[in-house]
């Protein structure tokens, strides 16, 4: 008898379900568990008001990086509340036992970063974090989404957690891309095109070629931003691309785990036939290089676009009419040649080495524009070293540039990195929220290829128009 | 956390007819660097909510004294973006026990269950009803019956059932959480966990 055909999703789904609850949720097998130093601190309190302790703590990995000083981070850190975080992640890691990497680590970065740089992420596995971005390690085939607090102490205390199975959803782009066309581009395409609620109740795969021929940052950087359509998380089967890079990392499988382990991970593919409850499909040659107006990540365009009507958008006309008001935007303008202040490069969307080289390849030759100030953040020591020994710091520093430390930094603006009241910035990370990059910052949603071409003119450019 | 048993609410509501409303401007992050789980009420909506000197915004919905109650009647996409439970504390912590809307965003809708708030979703038209009532008379009552799944407005007596899964429901009217019943299958757990890598 054959098989029902199943899909990517249901596949690891179903090997991590301990128990099914009728009527409820089913209870879910975590296999690794991300924490931090902002959303930790009260699970491991509600984990001492009961009286229990953490079931396996080789299971949970540590990492400092939402409130961490981009600078001098030799020092101690200032703001004491930051600081007091910061030690009772460190103190809560020693009394159970878990890895923790914090300030001064070599290891230490952006969680969504340095799981997979040290090969703690592989496919088939169930990752959570309390942070929603955990839908990054999706791009190695792993089921991986963001929970809350409550869930942080849930996993901690029985690596599980109580979940509802997701609708599926499969998402293909055919076709290759076009010149200055990066992966972030393709999400942001997407985004604008579902809306932030479009995905809402799905677990989304990417599919298509443009997926196949990506590399793993770029993979990373697409199901990163899945949650930014509604979607709890985003994967991608792995393929010799995914084997290719976990090989040989720290903590990835070595000898004849190796093997045992990649016989597995070929396996994790949906079979043919199987059914998605929705699918979508574009085509890569519809893409340009985008850029958000508003303040959604859904309020995105090519950058050659018009802002649009807000009679033409699907919504409420006063919510739409709140947002362009706040960016100080109008209806039908030009997004190119709007000037602008700040310029971020980093995060867990866009703090990799591909990044940083996607920079450098822009402003090579030519200087920052005087009236910007640019923040560039590399999304862990790793990442920073790359950027030193491949040449990369000297570009910058021959364009009046400075690289920072690793952090979350200016893409949530828990520590100084905030951008000012009324200051535009083009950055590349993850929302645009009112606020979200400090009290009255108005972002602009932005590869960074168009990151770079802001940082060298100033305005809002097309990074086509400096590329050769 | 132990939480406040829900059966039936029976409250004026906060009219917040916006829609897409996010967790940054539920609770900014800078107000996220408490390692106790205490004062989040304080800082819901802050920057809606206050200047940047801390002076109130004499516009905005919870600095209007006609206003009150402890349901919170939203546009849709209610709590998009981050995972912060930090944003359904302060919720509940300023004193709503509910939220109403046509449709949330899924980890905030996990993570107020988990709390204790009840997230009613409601059909867009039953929604804009509510807000037309709140608007016509600020003390107008809604009713949350649990039990029954259903929300009624107490004026007209016009309602409608909402969906919640019977496990959700039995924790919520029992202020059960999760992790008791986590803690009862532990050895079921630890067997399981003999085969993951
Ligand atoms: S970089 Fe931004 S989105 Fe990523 S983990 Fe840090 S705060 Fe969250």
């Amino acid at each position: 008898m054959s098989k029902t055909p199943s899909t990517l999703f249901d596949k690891v789904w179903d090997s991590h379900v301990v128990r099914k609850i009728e009527d409820g949720p089913d209870v879910f097998f975590i296999d690794r568990h991300f924490i931090h130093e902002v959303t930790s601190p009260v699970a491991f309190l509600g984990l001492e008001t009961r009286g229990i302790g953490v079931l396996f703590p080789e299971r949970t990995y540590a990492t400092a990086d939402h409130n961490t000083p981009t600078i001098n981070q030799h020092l101690p850190v200032a703001d004491p509340l930051s600081a007091n975080q910061l030690k009772a992640l460190e103190q809560n890691s020693a009394k159970y036992g878990i890895s923790h990497w914090g300030l001064g680590n070599p290891k230490n970065g952006i969680v969504h970063v340095v799981g997979p740089e040290n090969g703690i992420t592989q496919p088939g596995m169930t990752i959570v974090c309390g942070d929603s971005h955990t839908s990054t390690h999706g791009a190695f085939g792993a089921i991986a989404f963001g929970i809350g607090t409550s869930e942080v102490e849930m996993v901690l205390s029985s690596q599980c957690i109580m979940q509802p199975k997701p609708k599926k959803m499969r998402i293909n782009v055919n076709g290759s891309l076009s010149k200055g066309v990066t992966p972030k581009d393709v999400a942001l395409f997407i985004i604008s095109k579902l809306t932030t609620a479009g995905a809402t109740g799905y677990f989304v795969e990417y599919a298509g070629d443009v997926f196949r021929s990506m590399s793993m940052e770029g993979r990373m950087t697409v199901c990163n931003l899945s949650i930014e359509m509604g979607a709890r998380g985003g994967m991608i089967a792995p393929d010799e691309t995914t084997f290719n890079y976990l090989k040989g990392r720290e903590k990835a499988p070595q000898g004849e785990a190796w093997d045992k382990a990649l016989a597995y991970w070929k396996t994790l593919k949906t079979d043919e036939d199987a059914v998605f409850d929705a699918e979508l499909t574009f085509s890569a040659s519809e893409i340009e290089p985008m850029i958000t107006y508003g303040t959604n990540p859904g309020m995105g365009i090519g950058i050659s676009q018009l802002i649009p009507k807000a009679s033409d958008v699907d919504g409420g006309v006063a919510t739409f009419v709140k947002a362009l008001t706040y960016m100080g935007f109008k209806e039908e303008e030009k997004m190119l040649g709007k000037k602008i202040d700040y310029v971020f490069i980093g995060s867990c969307t866009n703090g990799r080495i591909e990044d940083f080289r996607a920079f450098a390849s822009i402003i090579k030759g030519r200087k920052k524009a005087e009236h910007v100030t640019a923040w560039i953040v590399p999304g862990s020591h790793i990442v920073e070293k790359q950027i030193r020994e491949e040449g990369i710091l000297d570009i910058l520093k021959a364009a009046g540039f400075e690289l920072r430390q690793p952090g979350c930094s200016a893409c949530l603006a828990m520590n100084d990195d905030k951008i000012p009241a009324g200051k535009y910035a083009v950055s590349t990370s993850n929302r645009n929220f009112e606020g979200r990059q400090g009290p009255g910052s108005r972002t602009l949603l932005a590869s960074p290829l168009v990151a770079a071409a802001a940082a060298v003119t100033g305005y809002v450019t097309d990074p086509r128009e400096l590329m050769n | 956390m132990a939480y406040d048993k829900f059966t039936v609410l029976k409250s004026s509501a906060v009219p917040l007819p916006i829609e897409n409303v996010d967790t940054d401007q539920i609770i900014p992050a800078r107000f996220l660097k408490a390692t106790k789980r205490e004062g989040f009420g304080d800082n819901l909506f802050r920057d809606w909510r206050y200047n940047a000197d801390n002076s109130p915004k004499a516009d905005f919905v919870l600095n209007n004294a006609t206003y009150s109650g402890k349901i919170l009647v939203a546009g849709k996409n209610f709590g998009s973006g981050s995972s912060r439970e930090h944003a359904a504390w302060a919720i509940y912590d300023y004193g709503f026990r509910c939220v109403v809307s046509s449709f949330f965003a899924d980890i905030f809708k996990g993570n107020s269950l988990n709390i204790g708030i009840l997230p009613v979703t409601v059909s867009p038209e039953f929604l804009e009803k509510i807000f037309a009532a709140i608007q016509k008379d600020p003390k107008t009552e809604l009713e949350v019956n649990l039990d029954k799944q259903t929300i009624t407005l107490l004026s007209t007596g016009e309602h409608e059932s909402f969906q919640i899964n019977g496990y959700k429901k039995h924790n919520l009217m029992n202020g059960f959480d999760d992790i008791d019943y986590l803690q009862s299958m532990k050895s079921e757990i630890v067997e399981f966990a003999k085969n993951k890598v």
